[in-house]
């Protein structure tokens, strides 16, 4: 382990710089009681925009600083960035919200600072402890945003359950983080890596623990068969934290076990291609099937996103650098569909409450003709209908997969995909030609109406330079099997 | 003489984790029990990592056995924050009448 080298903050400073002012505005906040939520929020949305600064001016050179704990290179450096545009939207989106609910209260961003905070340390990390405390912050911080309405039995029994299972998970990944530990005897990657070399036969203890590693991650993206929680939350809590929930922590999470697969674990591809081909499998049909049912717009937005959690594992399985960073784009695209469709759920208020079932939207292209054609044109894209940007996504990572010889995994996905674009287009269905339900209340914040407009943009002209952002996917994915 | 070595405090720490995740999964009656379980899980960890670090001559083991005791208590101080806002809007912790969302 490398001594402590002061000129190691620079790399660093993006993170301490958004933890000092996360620190700073809690304490104004405290101070000002709860008319500043406005003011925090924005605040919140100045230090990510700030903190992305910093990160694009520190040097993303592949090296590990802090005593080996946090590492820096183009994948972390573009994840990370990845983040912060994802926090930035949700705290647009949520402003305006926060008032409309009565739930105004300072607490609100500063959480959401603070568990992309926990996201960045977890994609940064270069030891098992990092993750772990990364993770933590993380978790800790969506618990209580799970339960912020907490005058509301639904958004304080969505807390409670996430809470309860999300504790199991984080037990299950620490009781597989102590055997690695024991039987690598290191919790850095790269020794953990190397003590797999030169060893013929990997230790039973060494396989259980990145077993339960992988159990303890595939909760936290809400792989099936560890997705129960995934629907009951995302109803229960408010709109504007599910819009949070579905964005962010599953990019962190989708990088944290891309970064474990191919770095410690590398060496047992073998072994733990079984387990991800299975849990992609499992996610892709069961989202399919489980969504044709729900009424429901925010769980059916649950099921939506453990299929695109499916999807992005077919990527992951395939091992290889274009499979990486066919992941790497199918998040991006994910993310930023993700955020338009969320815009447009929180525009859905009638008579100053919000509603939230699916036969809500019916007739939306008569009562508010732009609303529907954004919905309609990112639905399209969610379920894969080229030229939109969600094709593309798909495209790619079913192109890994086939690359690899998963042809089965590749031909199953491409069966789901066709059964849960059945559920996207029912909504365009019931949008277009049932008859008109009473219009929404028409209050379009400007951040609600930007996150829309750039949502609805991306996904129409991605088809023009496609190779902007897969050429810098392939850049930055090839980082990780530099070694 | 029995010599207790590694592997009775790697069975030991294993017991204690099952029953911490069957506490869980088994109980039908109170949820505080689920955090005494979540607590159980954890604790067993920490058997784990200390065993491990003495066997290995690490450090690093028992340098994350306390930090897994500083987050443990931050979490059962967010779990019973959670579970007191639950109680004042349903009036109970029953584990069956956490049962308003499904689907």
């Amino acid at each position: 382990m490398s001594n402590f080298n002061p000129a190691e903050l620079a790399a660093v400073f993006p993170e301490l710089f958004m933890a000092v002012a996360g620190m700073v505005l809690l304490v104004a906040g405290v101070m000002r009681g709860n008319q500043s939520t406005a003011f925090i929020s924005w605040s919140v949305l100045a230090t990510f925009a700030i903190t992305g600064m910093f990160l694009l001016g520190v040097d993303w050179d592949s090296r590990t600083v802090m005593g080996d704990m946090f590492r820096l290179n183009p994948f972390t450096g573009f994840i990370k960035l990845l983040i912060l545009s994802g926090l930035v939207a949700t705290v647009a989106l949520s402003v305006r919200y926060l008032y409309e609910e009565g739930m105004a209260r300072f607490e609100y961003p500063i959480l959401i600072l603070f568990a992309g905070l926990g996201m960045m340390i977890m994609v940064s990390a270069h030891n098992l402890l990092s993750l772990y405390v990364g993770l933590e912050l993380q978790s800790l911080a969506l618990y209580v945003l799970a339960a912020f309405r907490r005058d509301q039995a639904r958004s304080s029994e969505a807390g409670l359950k996430y809470f309860v299972l999300g504790a199991l998970a984080s037990g299950m990944l620490l009781f597989g983080i102590s055997l690695v530990y024991g039987f690598a005897g290191t919790l850095d990657y790269t020794r953990i890596a190397s003590s797999l070399t030169g060893v013929d036969g990997v230790a039973m203890g060494f396989m259980v623990g990145m077993v339960f590693v992988l159990v303890g991650i595939a909760f936290k993206i809400s792989a099936v068969p560890f997705h129960m929680w995934t629907p009951d939350v995302y109803e229960g809590a408010p709109t504007s934290v599910t819009a949070f929930f579905a964005l962010v922590p599953k990019i962190a999470a989708i990088a944290v076990l891309m970064q474990l697969l191919y770095g410690p674990f590398g060496g047992l591809s073998v072994h733990w291609q079984q387990i991800v081909w299975f849990l992609a499998a499992a996610s892709m049909i069961w989202s399919a099937l489980a969504g044709l049912v729900q009424n429901n717009i925010k769980r059916l937005m649950a099921y939506s996103s453990i299929g695109n959690m499916g999807y992005a594992l077919v990527g992951i399985i395939a091992g290889t650098p274009q499979g990486a960073s066919a992941v790497v784009v199918y998040m991006t695209i994910y993310m930023i569909m993700t955020a338009g469709v969320f815009g447009i759920i929180m525009c859905m208020r009638r008579g100053e409450r919000a509603v939230e079932s699916i036969d809500d939207l019916a007739g939306l292209s008569r009562t508010s003709p732009m609303l529907a054609y954004a919905m309609a044109i990112l639905l399209f894209s969610m379920s894969g209908i080229p030229p939109l940007a969600g094709f593309f996504g798909k495209l790619l990572v079913f192109q890994a997969a086939i690359g690899e010889g998963f042809y089965t995994l590749a031909v199953v996905g491409v069966l789901c995909s066709v059964v849960a674009a059945y559920y996207y287009l029912r909504i365009i269905k019931v949008m277009f030609f049932d008859a008109a339900a009473e219009a929404f209340d028409r209050q379009m914040a400007f951040a609600k109406r930007a996150v829309i407009v750039v949502s609805v943009v991306f996904v129409l002209f991605f088809i023009l330079k496609p190779n902007v952002l897969i050429d810098t996917a392939r850049h930055t994915a090839s980082t990780l099997f530099a070694g | 003489m029995l010599d207790i070595g590694l592997s009775h405090y790697l069975s030991l720490a294993a017991i204690l984790f099952t029953l911490g995740v069957f506490g869980i999964f088994l109980n039908r009656k109170n949820v505080i029990i689920i955090l005494m379980s979540i607590e159980l899980m954890l604790l067993a960890v920490n058997i784990n990592l200390v065993s491990f670090s003495s066997f290995l001559n690490d450090l690093a083991g028992q340098v994350f056995a306390m930090f897994v005791l500083t987050v443990a208590a931050a979490e059962a101080a967010i779990g019973l924050a959670i579970l007191v806002i639950f109680f004042r809007n349903r009036g109970s912790i029953a584990v069956e009448d956490i049962s308003t969302l499904k689907g």
